[in-house]
């Protein structure tokens, strides 16, 4: 597998803010690469400066084999981008927008335009001013959908979006995993990168904490568990790996890591189960854990 | 209009430095020209001679008004700062009332303070007040400046009032138009050309002179000041009319707005195309200023055919005063107060032109901040090719602007004196000898874009340095050092047009650009 984006040791500072702190990315082509982290973490920074918007302060970062500062041009002919705050022109029409991004890029797929502009039910005759802010989204994610491109880099794409729309979305960028491209989703939605991405990077005050498979970051989570038993739980507490037990006579409720679970299950056999719930660990606590922990 | 004073306060907040400059400035001007005036014109011979070639000069007529009163320092100072005190404080006027409503509107805050405990009028309101108040504060403090160098206390108020009457009435006019349009862009464009078109009103009826159509100057506000005749008859009743129209045009704004719905104009938005044929950062720019160079176009050519139709009457007002005759001779006759005549108007056509230049320029920086900029950079468009897409709007867009005056000008003078041929050609070259002056304002503003952007806005500061400096630093009695800083002070005069300066301003403004173009491509975007 080769990388369509590696940076490493990314520095960005804004005056007194360090944006960007030592930070580590590396997707790989054709995965779809979920970018997870709460508002003000420094996501939008990275991916202003994968665009050549933004100049890093220092570290290296690389794009499609490519110095996103200098290659500019030839690397943007290769990526479509939907930024998290759509501003649109206010006398120029969603379908002039689309056609107009479309062309910057080299060109676009007048059937693959139409076809999302059903999808996404979106009048294009609508001057930008009268669009509301789920509708400029929907231009620019038909804009960069609609490109021929490699890489499509999404920053917070469906945020205004309303729960049938986050479906489309959600089947659009199933139908590019299939066509081969690489996707950089940006997102504080975690239903979305769960159901979406292959791969996950979190990101803290930013500084990258937790990269892998959805697989790979369970394994470092907790599981809930509540069990009655036949008897009490004795040497429950005292195993490696429990946490927050609650024993009442022969209930209990407790968490347990991930890694954990074989010899904690091996107690409960022993000690005889009557009933027993499992939680799997949701992205949602991982991702609380990482933020709750920073506190 | 529960909310306002809170609203008030808001509005003062935000403009904490912006209108303290404005006051500032206006007082601070009326006091020195007096100090000028004074010096220049200490004798009562002096000030005859003033009087009577003031009085016979179209070119000063219709640039300044009549000169009602030369027996006194306060008619002077009437005559040489009232019309652009007038102008000025009515350009503070429209900027403040747009900033405070239909660009609050525009970007979605207004949405924010109307779900708040405010009234429906308030934000339109707290702007009048803001707007009024400061028109009213720098009336008073002229008035005051004008006491205090001795003059006459109800000609002083009767100036001071004068001024805060124009921008009372623009705070009208920009409060109408801020309900016109969904786009305060519009807002100002609208209110800036009635601006135009009052003062042309007025240049015309005044130039034109006793047999022409001088009541074409009580249609307009800045007219309005001229028929007070502060010093000379201090007809305070006539500032009725335009306390009236102040009153009608906020009554009016206010109609609208308890009938319009929050966030759109009373101008309905239709349905567009739903395919674009734009393929090029240019054609965007072209898309998006070619209204903007259209306008000023068209309103260029008519400021050229008002001036143009007035040139010939320089020449003949000379011919039929023999005082005045004696004294043009010397100075090489009625063709030389002809040239003078045009030499003087292109120049104020060049400053006026580098206010669209940095209009245009001034655009990059609002497709920046409003994020607009990003998603054109972020398709294989260069920086320096989205720059110079906007930049040529600048550059080329100011030579078409400035050749639709010359072409009014040399039109309208030709066919009066029969020459077209001849007439039209050194015209358009005198209009156009005014362009690299202007490309170095816009220089100046290009390098604030690409270097720094969070300064963009002192490119106003800069076209008023310039027009101050070009328009009154003679008058002011600055230092030579002070008025050569503007670039149209080197421009050559008409018609002795030598190409050297020409050369070393294009070289100036070539830098400047150059300047400008690298930095940008150097630096982050921000907003």
């Amino acid at each position: 597998m080769t990388s369509a984006i590696s940076v490493s040791g990314l520095v960005k500072t804004f005056g007194p803010t360090r944006a960007l702190d030592d930070l580590n990315l590396d997707v790989q082509t054709g995965e779809v690469h979920g970018f997870l982290g709460p508002n003000g973490s420094g996501k939008s920074t990275t991916i202003r400066i994968l665009l050549g918007l933004l100049r890093a302060d220092s570290g290296t970062a690389r794009l499609l084999g490519g110095d996103p500062w200098k290659d500019t041009a030839v690397l943007h002919r290769r990526l479509a981008y939907v930024p998290g705050d759509v501003n649109l022109w206010p006398n120029l029409t969603g379908g002039e927008v689309i056609d107009l991004l479309g062309r910057l890029r080299g060109g676009l797929d007048k059937a693959r335009r139409a076809e999302l502009l059903e999808r996404f039910e979106l009048d294009p005759r609508k001057k930008g001013r009268t669009y509301s802010k789920g509708n400029r989204q929907k231009v620019a994610l038909v804009a960069a959908l609609s490109s021929d491109v490699e890489l499509l880099i999404l920053d917070e794409p469906t945020s205004g979006l309303d729960p049938l729309m986050e479906a489309v979305f959600q089947d659009c960028i199933n139908d590019e995993r299939e066509r081969g491209r690489t996707v950089l989703l940006s997102s504080h939605i975690l239903a979305e990168v769960e159901a979406l991405c292959d791969r996950v990077s979190i990101i803290r005050s930013g500084h990258i904490v937790e990269t892998g498979t959805l697989a790979d970051l369970r394994h470092l989570t907790r599981t809930s568990i509540s069990a009655e038993l036949a008897g009490p739980p004795n040497g429950l507490a005292d195993l490696a790996g429990v946490h927050d037990l609650v024993a009442e006579g022969n209930r209990v409720r407790f968490e347990v890591d991930s890694d954990k679970l074989d010899p904690v299950l091996k107690q409960l056999v022993s000690t005889g189960v009557r009933t027993l719930t499992s939680q799997p660990p949701t992205l949602e606590e991982l991702f609380l854990r990482h933020y709750e922990d920073a506190k | 209009m529960i909310g306002t004073g809170n609203l008030v306060r808001l509005a003062l907040r935000r403009d904490r430095i912006l209108l303290p400059v404005w006051v500032l400035f206006l007082v601070s001007v009326t006091y020195s020209t007096t100090t000028a005036l004074e010096e220049l014109y200490a004798t009562a011979e002096s000030r005859a001679l003033l009087g009577v070639t003031a009085n016979a000069n179209s070119a000063f007529l219709a640039m300044l008004g009549p000169l009602h009163d030369w027996s006194s320092l306060g008619g002077l100072v009437v005559w040489r700062w009232g019309v652009f005190s007038g102008l000025f404080i009515a350009i503070m006027a429209m900027l403040v009332v747009t900033r405070h409503t239909r660009a609050e509107e525009e970007a979605g805050r207004t949405e924010l303070i109307a779900a708040t405990v405010v009234g429906r009028y308030a934000p339109l309101a707290a702007a009048v007040i803001v707007a009024g108040g400061t028109s009213l504060l720098i009336g008073l403090l002229q008035a005051l400046a004008l006491i205090g160098k001795g003059l006459d206390a109800g000609g002083s108020f009767a100036f001071g009032l004068s001024t805060a009457s124009v921008g009372l009435v623009f705070t009208g006019v920009s409060a109408l138009t801020a309900q016109l349009s969904e786009n305060s862009r519009v807002s100002n464009a609208l209110a800036g050309g009635f601006l135009g078109v009052v003062y042309l009103l007025r240049a015309a009826g005044d130039a034109a002179g006793e047999s022409g159509p001088q009541w074409l100057t009580w249609f307009s506000p800045i007219g309005w000041t001229e028929h007070v005749r502060s010093f000379a008859d201090d007809r305070f009743w006539v500032l009725l009319l335009p306390l009236a129209a102040f009153v009608l045009l906020v009554g009016v704004s206010s109609a609208i707005v308890s009938r319009r719905d929050v966030g759109l104009g009373l101008l309905a938005a239709r349905l567009g195309p739903p395919q674009g044929t734009i393929s090029s950062p240019f054609g965007l720019a072209w898309r998006l200023q070619k209204g903007s160079l259209i306008g000023w176009s068209v309103a260029l050519l008519a400021v050229g055919v008002i001036y143009g139709s007035v040139a010939q009457a320089v020449g003949q007002m000379v011919q039929d005063n023999p005082t005045l005759g004696q004294i043009v001779s010397k100075i090489g006759g009625a063709d030389a107060m002809v040239d003078a005549f045009f030499a003087t108007i292109t120049q104020l056509l060049g400053l006026i032109t580098s206010i669209y230049l940095v209009q245009a320029i001034l655009r990059l920086r609002s497709e920046e901040t409003s994020f607009r900029a990003e998603p054109i950079l972020a398709t294989p468009v260069s920086r320096w090719g989205w720059v110079a897409s906007h930049a040529v709007f600048a550059l080329v867009g100011g030579a078409v602007v400035l050749a639709a005056a010359g072409l009014g000008l040399g039109l309208v003078h030709g066919l009066q004196i029969d020459d077209v041929g001849t007439v039209l050609p050194k015209m358009l070259g005198a209009a156009l000898v005014q362009l690299p002056a202007a490309w170095v304002i816009a220089g100046v503003a290009l390098v604030l874009f690409g270097l720094f952007p969070q300064l963009t806005g002192v490119s106003w500061a800069v076209v008023s340095v310039a027009l101050v400096l070009t328009l009154l630093g003679p008058a002011l009695q600055l230092d030579q050092w002070m008025i050569d800083i503007s670039p149209f002070t080197h421009v050559p005069k008409y018609p002795d047009i030598t190409f050297g300066p020409l050369a070393w301003l294009t070289g100036v403004a070539v830098v400047l650009l150059v300047a400008g173009f690298a930095g940008f491509r150097r630096r982050d975007l921000t907003t």
